[in-house]
Order: structure tokens, then C-alpha cells, then sequence
């Protein structure tokens, strides 16, 4: 007796949609890709959509479009969880998200629970599909290998397939049961990475997270970039292209544009900020001077990072570097 | 008598269930910490897996995400879930390591839900990597804290399956054959899993603690056998590296 999940699919695709989206929709050629995030955000990001972040929900996330999505007050966005952590409690502060497929979200690992994300659920604010990180990676993995599902060996037996929008199956081959995992094919990926170059060529250094196929399965993909190079940075070293240009829809120039959080090899957690974030959680008067101190009273991310202040950027690079 | 917390005898209790040369992969919290002091003191071969991508690295100091660049230093492959994941998935993690807001007698991991889902009294963050670890993974070892409440006789909600609702359970689903819970470490004892019943049974009291109180914290009926040893004090050099890794107590100072 095969089993389904009674979690709502709240995004959907077929092995034919992706082929027909990425034949009708995708620039082949290797045109300027560069923009700036309020236009980037202005284009892609509208009310409604299907919206993956790359990173690891506090790690190599990219705020400047985080920000620019509260700052434009974009409603009703339904967002893939598979370790959601500051980037989606800022998009909850900002009244942003309807659902999420959660595989890890509305906390912050060591330091504990999100009260902003809580109040979000338990009040039935935002509705949550059960994930695990593995499945949204290989729903992401199938939509990126252009197939409807992939079948897999994780959430069997358990509430947590339950509350899934997943179905059991049998090996046709072995009878095995399995787990077969829906893809998924976000409308928006936003990916933060190291180095990018006009084109849309990404360099990530260290854990790539899922973010190589975040950027193959999604429909629309906007990176933003520690630094702009040349593309002979990627020409002479072509092993260093984690995502390659066409799968690429806009590119931003955003130094410390994971500030206040951890980006790898270049700067770490603004542990004070956060933790005076989560605080700020604690009530809604208090998170709302937060977001008009941070988001709404500064005009871009070049204004949020000088509130920041210079010597706090310089000291979370010594940090970093374990200096 | 060198004095401890209740935390960083957890923290040692739970290292020593690690074998060297194993890999194991690690959740966030205590697990980090058992991890990295068994590399420190009795297993300098363990091999540590952490979800978002990073394979064998040299942790330089405690980070505050699995997914931090403290947990990607030195690592010798840079991977992702599905790099992690899939290596699991095909047999190669030995041990996983997990924490849950409630264990079961059948070692079933809470981590999802308080009351009902989609009216929750307290949302949880969710599985995380924990059911795929926990799934793929050969044995499972949890952390969990010792009252009537946070080991119920069955969880409310089965975020990551431990033997299910007893023997068979877990091959009857579907989940690799011959994997499962096998240690369970609270403030109060470590405890195993009845081969025969599936069920957690005790294995030691921890130093000062009565039989009495494991049962009198516990929310279901534990097979206790006959010979309940006490589970070691954490010695002075243990002690040393341990608060060596959190040197700020913020995760053995909770």
C-alpha cells in the first residue's frame, strides 16, 4: 500500500515545464548581466512568488536583496526552508512570507529560538509544508536534472513525510520502497557568492550548500557578488565556475553583502547584531524599530553598511582569519 | 573532587560513544561539542561530517553553525546536503549525532512540533538534516534533557524516526535495514535499545543519580536490568579540553 503526505505541493512542476521554460525563457549568449538590487527586485521579485535563498540561512546569504524585498514590501511570497535561518526571520519581520517547505527554519541553531518566527506560525500567519534538508536538496537536484521527482531513501516512516507533499513508491526494478521527491523549480533563487562576472560565471569558496543546483533548477536567478571580475578570472581557471553564466539572470556588485552574517573565507558573524535582531523579535514594537533603523530609514546596502561603520567590517575579517 | 556541570558531564558521557577512525556526522548544540572533544581526547580519527558540506575538517574554535566557515576549516572536500547526504545514503556515515526536544521509548526524535501542527503550541525548527542522518546513518546516538516531558512514551510528532512503534518497523517503511537508534544521553543516564523490544534501556546512572530519579523522569516504563553501572565523571584533562572548545560556556554554560 503506497503512502502519500498531506502537506500541501506549494510549488509544482513538470519534466516538460522546465524544458519549455528554459527553451523559451533563458539567454543563451554571454550579454552584461550587471544591475543593481532595486531594479533586480522590481523585475523578479513580485507578490506571490516561489522564492529559494542560497547559503545556509546565515551563512553566505545575501542581504542587500533580502532588505531590498522588505524595503519594497513584496506580500504573500512562499519560500524554500532547507535551512532558513536570519534571511527567512528578516523576510517574516517584514511581513513577506505566506508559506515555507520547512526542512530547518524559525531558530537560529546555537543561539536558539526565533520569537519572530514563532509568533509568524503559531499564529497561523504562515502555513508549513515538513521537509528535511535532503529532500529539498534532491527536489532541487531533480529539477536541476530536468526529471518530476527523484526517489530517495530519508523521511520514510516518520510525521515529518506526513506533513510532506511526498509520496512512497516501489523500485520498479527491486520493489523497494522509496520516498519520491517532487522537484522543485523556485520562480526566484537569490545566490550570494564570492566572485561573479558580468556574464553571470560564480565562483563559491568553500560549502556550495546546494546552491549549483538552486541555480540550474530556478527559474530566474540573481547573484550577488563579494566582487565583479573579469571573466578571464573564469577563462584561465575554468575548474573555479561553480554556476555557469546561463543559468543566470542578473548580477550585483555586493561587497559585505552577508553582513551580519558569516561569508566564508572573507568575514564572520556581526555576533552583536544578530543578537540584538533576535531580541528585537521578542515583541513586534521592537522589531519594527529595528527594520526602520536598518531597512526602512537607509536608501541601499552602501547606507545600511556605513551605520555598520568601517571598524566593525574590519574587525569581522580579523575574526574570520582567526586573527 | 574536580566539580562539573550536568552539561559537560553530557558532553563527555556522549564522546565516549564514539569510535576513533568512524565517521560521524554532527547536529548543531551538544553533538558539535561531543564531537569535537572525542577528537580531542579518545578518537583523534574520528571523522566529522557536517550537513552543509564540509568533510574532515580541523574545527579551529566552537562555531555557531553547522554551516559556518569554523565548520568548513581545513576541510579536505567542500561539498553540499546532497554531497553529505548521499554519502550517507550509501552506507558511509557510521554514526549520526542529534539532539530533540523529545525522545521516545522507541528513541523517535521530536524536533518539529509542540500540540498540533498546523496550530502549534510551540513550532519547533523542523528536521533540519536530523531525519536524513538519522535515516541513512548506521546508528543513531541523541541528546535530550531527562524529564517526564521531554521523554514521553511517544513522541507527538516523528520528525526523525528512531524504531518507529517497535522490531521491524523501520525495514517495514522502507529505511536502510540495519540502522537505528543506539545511544541515549541525557543529565540524569545513558541508555541503549533493547535488541529483542526495540525499546531504550538503561545502561548507567550518572554520578549522584538514583535509580529512583531515572525512573521518577522518565515517561515511560524503562527496562532497567540488573546490572545499572554509574557512568564515568568527566576526568581533569577532559574537563581541560572540553572548556578549551566552548571557552565562553555557550553551549556547555546553558
Amino acid at each position: 500500500m503506497l503512502e502519500e503526505g498531506k502537506g500541501e505541493l506549494i510549488s509544482s512542476c513538470t519534466a516538460d515545464e522546465i524544458r519549455d521554460w528554459n527553451h523559451e525563457n533563458k539567454e543563451r549568449g554571454l550579454v552584461d548581466k550587471m544591475t543593481d538590487v532595486r531594479s533586480a527586485v522590481k523585475k523578479y521579485v513580485t507578490d506571490g512568488i516561489y522564492l529559494a535563498i542560497g547559503g545556509f540561512g546565515h551563512i553566505r546569504i545575501s542581504m542587500p536583496m533580502i532588505y531590498e524585498i522588505v524595503r519594497q514590501r513584496i506580500k504573500h511570497l512562499r519560500v524554500s526552508g532547507h535551512t532558513a535561518v536570519h534571511d527567512l526571520d528578516v523576510l517574516i519581520a517584514g511581513d513577506c512570507v505566506d508559506a515555507v517547505d520547512v526542512a530547518y527554519a524559525f531558530a537560529y541553531e546555537t543561539r536558539g529560538l526565533s520569537k519572530n518566527g514563532r509568533r509568524a506560525v503559531e499564529s497561523g500567519k504562515i502555513k508549513c509544508v515538513e521537509w528535511t534538508n535532503a529532500s529539498l536538496s534532491w527536489r532541487i537536484k531533480a529539477a536541476a536534472m530536468g526529471l518530476p521527482f527523484l526517489p530517495a531513501r530519508n523521511l520514510l516512516g516518520s510525521d515529518t513525510f506526513k506533513y510532506s507533499a511526498a509520496k512512497t513508491m516501489e523500485c520498479p526494478f527491486t520493489g523497494q520502497k522509496l520516498v519520491a521527491l517532487p522537484a522543485l523549480m523556485p520562480d526566484v533563487a537569490i545566490i550570494h557568492v564570492h566572485y561573479a562576472d558580468k556574464y553571470g560565471n560564480c565562483s563559491i569558496r568553500g560549502t556550495t550548500v546546494k546552491d549549483d543546483d538552486l541555480a540550474k533548477a530556478s527559474k530566474r536567478v540573481i547573484v550577488t557578488a563579494e566582487r565583479i571580475v573579469s571573466d578571464d578570472f573564469f577563462r584561465e581557471h575554468p575548474e573555479r565556475t561553480t554556476i555557469p553564466y546561463f543559468c543566470v539572470d542578473a548580477v550585483i556588485e555586493a561587497p559585505h553583502g552577508s553582513h551580519p552574517c558569516n561569508m566564508p573565507h572573507e568575514y564572520y558573524f556581526d555576533e552583536a547584531h544578530i543578537r540584538n535582531y533576535i531580541k528585537a523579535g521578542a515583541d513586534e514594537a521592537s522589531l519594527q524599530a529595528y527594520l526602520d533603523k536598518w531597512i526602512y530609514s537607509v536608501n541601499d546596502f552602501d547606507e545600511y553598511l556605513d551605520l555598520v561603520g568601517t571598524k566593525k567590517l574590519n574587525e569581522l575579517r580579523r575574526l574570520e582569519e582567526l586573527r | 573532587m574536580t566539580s562539573y556541570t550536568p552539561i559537560e558531564l553530557m558532553a563527555t558521557v556522549a564522546s565516549h560513544q564514539l569510535e576513533d577512525g568512524k565517521i560521524v556526522g554532527v547536529g548543531t548544540g551538544l553533538p558539535m561539542i561531543a564531537g569535537l572533544l572525542a577528537q580531542k581526547t579518545h578518537a583523534p580519527k574520528l571523522i566529522i561530517f557536517f550537513e552543509a558540506g564540509s568533510i574532515a575538517p580541523q574545527v579551529p574554535t566552537l562555531p555557531i553553525s553547522v554551516g559556518d566557515s569554523r565548520c568548513a576549516h581545513r576541510a579536505v572536500a567542500a561539498t553540499g546536503l546532497a554531497g553529505i547526504m548521499e554519502t550517507g545514503q550509501r552506507g558511509m556515515i557510521d554514526y549520526a549525532f542529534l539532539g530533540g526536544a523529545e525522545v521516545d521509548m522507541y528513541g523517535n526524535i521530536n524536533s518539529t512540533v509542540i500540540g498540533d501542527h498546523d496550530s502549534p503550541k510551540v513550532r519547533l525548527p523542523g528536521s533540519g538534516g536530523a531525519n536524513d542522518f538519522g535515516s541513512l546513518s548506521w546508528r543513531t546516538i541523541i541528546i535530550a534533557r531527562h524529564d517526564k516531558a521531554k521523554l514521553p512514551e511517544r513522541v507527538s510528532f516523528i520528525t526523525t524516526p528512531g524504531y518507529i512503534d517497535g522490531p521491524g518497523a523501520r525495514e517495514e517503511a522502507g529505511l536502510p535495514r540495519g540502522t537505528g537508534p543506539y545511544r541515549v544521553i541525557t543529565n540524569l543516564a545513558l541508555m541503549g535499545f533493547d535488541e529483542e523490544t526495540c525499546r531504550m534501556k538503561l545502561i548507567s546512572v550518572h554520578p549522584g543519580v538514583t535509580l529512583e530519579q531515572v525512573r521518577e523522569n522518565t515517561g515511560f516504563d524503562l527496562i532497567i536490568p540488573d546490572d545499572v553501572a554509574t557512568s564515568p565523571s568527566p576526568t581533569e584533562s577532559e574537563l581541560t579540553v572540553l572548556r578549551g572548545i566552548d571557552p565562553d560556556g555557550i553551549i556547555i554554560g546553558k
